[in-house]
């Protein structure tokens, strides 16, 4: 069975890219859009890997992620962080917050591959 | 001790500054020196006449002994003293100090005035850059814009045999993607515009000069034909552009110049002989048999109307920008660190040489300027120094029939210069390796 992917991100086009090189390298993508209720979603999903923007409508990634962690299920979840700044502020913000990988926008195809094939074993 | 009894210590500082004996300042004013010695340790009050002799016997205004330093100044001084970091201002001694040196009171309240305005101004700059939101938000918009064009781009160049429908799709979200992001740049650069003018921008002295003098197109008919030099004054007077006094200074010295300027060359013959052979200083300055710089600065300061655009440069021999009136096109520095390939610098190692040449500045808009430069000697050499030079450089707008005179590669300055393997390179480019 292909592993599952959750990708937390607001920005459709984004969505789409990212969908389209996932799913062709084997994913099963699933994709949330806002911050509200995406802790929800990780619930009903259950990824094997979950790829989280830092800026979302509603929530923010930070927060998110640490309400994942907080849940025994998910606490090793591998979470790759997507910022659009790559300020270290950040960068450390989101391994106290329990970030597996950070990665700054924007990036490319390949780089985001590379990480979540790296991320998780298939 | 209340104010009232310091009367005495201030009269006993007073008379010690001036250098009086006790007995002198007694049979001056008409009193016994013991009874002197009482008043100055505040064991007698004193009021009235004998206050107003003694005042006038030291030569103050009588308010400064029975009042000391006003009271603001006091809490100035007070507030001043609350920033010392290791150093310990005698606090109890405010009013003393405030008293006996009230020039260097005054100064030091004015100057922790200007610290905490300039620190209010660093602190809103600051902010500006790390927390506005409006830039932080543009910036965003561009940044998500530009993750979702590559990442959609390189699908579509590196998929092979990618299905029409996505092909399609893919292009229609770069064809969206595409226009967010001019959008977003557009808003960026307005943003940055805008901050520029902002009131919190920070301006050397100089820059107010530029800004006031540009106010007035560079040009003041009041000092016009006249030798007065109220005139000037009358100038300065209207100002509501300059903060510093220093640039009131610049601007004085500029607009002395300006009048023994105008005084050489008169309006009315400037203004004819412009209309006759153009903004030729060549030949100017054969017809009045006047020096390049002074015609220089005449040009620079014609009405615009009557001229077009005219651009001036001076410099000192250290290179400093000393004044500069701006060409549309030309980008200039604002004070130092310009092309070092500008021919106002290299006028300054052969004085007697004036260079003629067509500039292409590197980067935006690649516009051509004609450029003249000339040495002045502004100070003569003695055997103590050289001769002081400075160097002017009159910029025109580059004309059709200027195409015989060789043109030049030059740029601002390093920090925005393009220019590759450039000799003249004195730091690297911000702008050169990172797009």
């Amino acid at each position: 069975m292909n592993k599952k992917v959750l990708l937390i991100e607001d920005e459709p086009n984004i969505i789409e890219a990212v969908s389209f090189i996932l799913s062709r390298d084997g994913w099963d993508v699933k994709t949330h859009s806002n911050g509200h209720d995406a802790v929800d979603a990780v619930r009903n999903r259950t990824p094997d890997l979950i790829i989280l923007d830092v800026m979302l409508p509603g929530k923010s990634g930070f927060d998110i992620l640490k309400e994942i962690r907080s849940e025994q299920q998910f606490a090793l979840t591998p979470v790759l962080m997507l910022t659009a700044r790559g300020q270290v502020k950040d960068r450390e913000m989101a391994e106290k917050a329990g970030a597996s990988r950070y990665m700054t926008k924007p990036f490319s195809n390949a780089e985001v591959l590379d990480a979540v094939r790296s991320m998780v074993a298939q | 001790m209340s104010e009232s009894l310091m009367i005495g210590t201030r009269i006993r500082e007073r008379r010690v500054i001036n250098g009086l004996k006790q007995s002198d300042l007694a049979r001056q004013v008409g009193i016994s020196p013991s009874y002197l010695n009482l008043i100055e340790h505040n064991r007698r009050r004193i009021g009235g006449k004998t206050l107003i002799k003694l005042a006038d016997a030291l030569s103050v205004e009588p308010t400064l002994l029975s009042e000391g330093a006003e009271a603001t100044l006091i809490s100035a001084l007070r507030e001043a003293a609350g920033r010392a970091d290791g150093h310990t201002a005698e606090l109890d001694r405010t009013e003393e100090f405030a008293g006996r040196f009230p020039g260097w009171a005054h100064l030091l309240s004015s100057l922790n005035a200007r610290v905490t305005d300039l620190e209010r101004t660093v602190e809103t700059l600051t902010d500006r850059l790390a927390h506005d939101p409006h830039l932080a938000a543009s910036l965003h918009e561009v940044i998500s814009t530009v993750t979702a064009i590559r990442s959609t781009s390189s699908i579509l160049v590196e998929t092979e045999s990618l299905e029409p429908e996505w092909q399609n799709r893919f292009h229609r979200n770069i064809n969206e993607e595409s226009s967010r992001l001019a959008q977003g740049a557009e808003a960026l650069v307005r943003y940055l515009e805008g901050a520029a003018n902002s009131e919190a921008e920070i301006r050397s002295p100089q820059d107010e000069m530029v800004a006031f003098l540009g106010h007035h197109g560079f040009h003041f008919p009041q000092l016009e034909g006249t030798k007065d030099v109220t005139a000037i004054e009358a100038v300065l007077d209207q100002d509501t552009i300059m903060n510093s006094d220093v640039a009131r200074r610049l601007t004085r010295d500029a607009l002395v110049q300006y009048q023994a300027d105008a005084w050489r060359l008169p309006l009315s013959e400037m203004l004819a002989k412009v209309a006759e052979c153009g903004p030729d200083p060549e030949k100017i300055s054969m017809a009045f048999d006047c020096d390049l710089p002074t015609v220089f600065r005449r040009l620079a300061a014609l009405p615009a109307d009557a001229i077009g655009a005219v651009g001036l440069l001076t410099c000192d021999a250290a290179g400093t920008l000393l004044f500069r009136k701006p060409l549309h096109g030309f980008a200039m520095p604002r004070d130092a660190g310009a092309c070092a390939l500008w021919p106002m610098f290299q006028v300054l190692g052969q004085p007697q040489v004036p260079v003629r040449v067509r500039l292409r500045q590197s980067g935006r808009g690649q516009n051509v300027v004609l450029a003249l430069a000339v040495a002045e000697q502004v100070a003569p050499a003695t055997f103590a120094r050289p001769a002081l030079m400075r160097g002017h450089m009159l910029l025109l707008p580059d004309a059709d029939d200027d195409s015989e005179i060789p043109l030049r590669d030059v740029g601002a300055s390093c920090r925005i210069c393009p220019l590759r393997n450039c000799p003249a390179r004195r730091e690297p480019s911000i702008i050169m390796d990172g797009f």
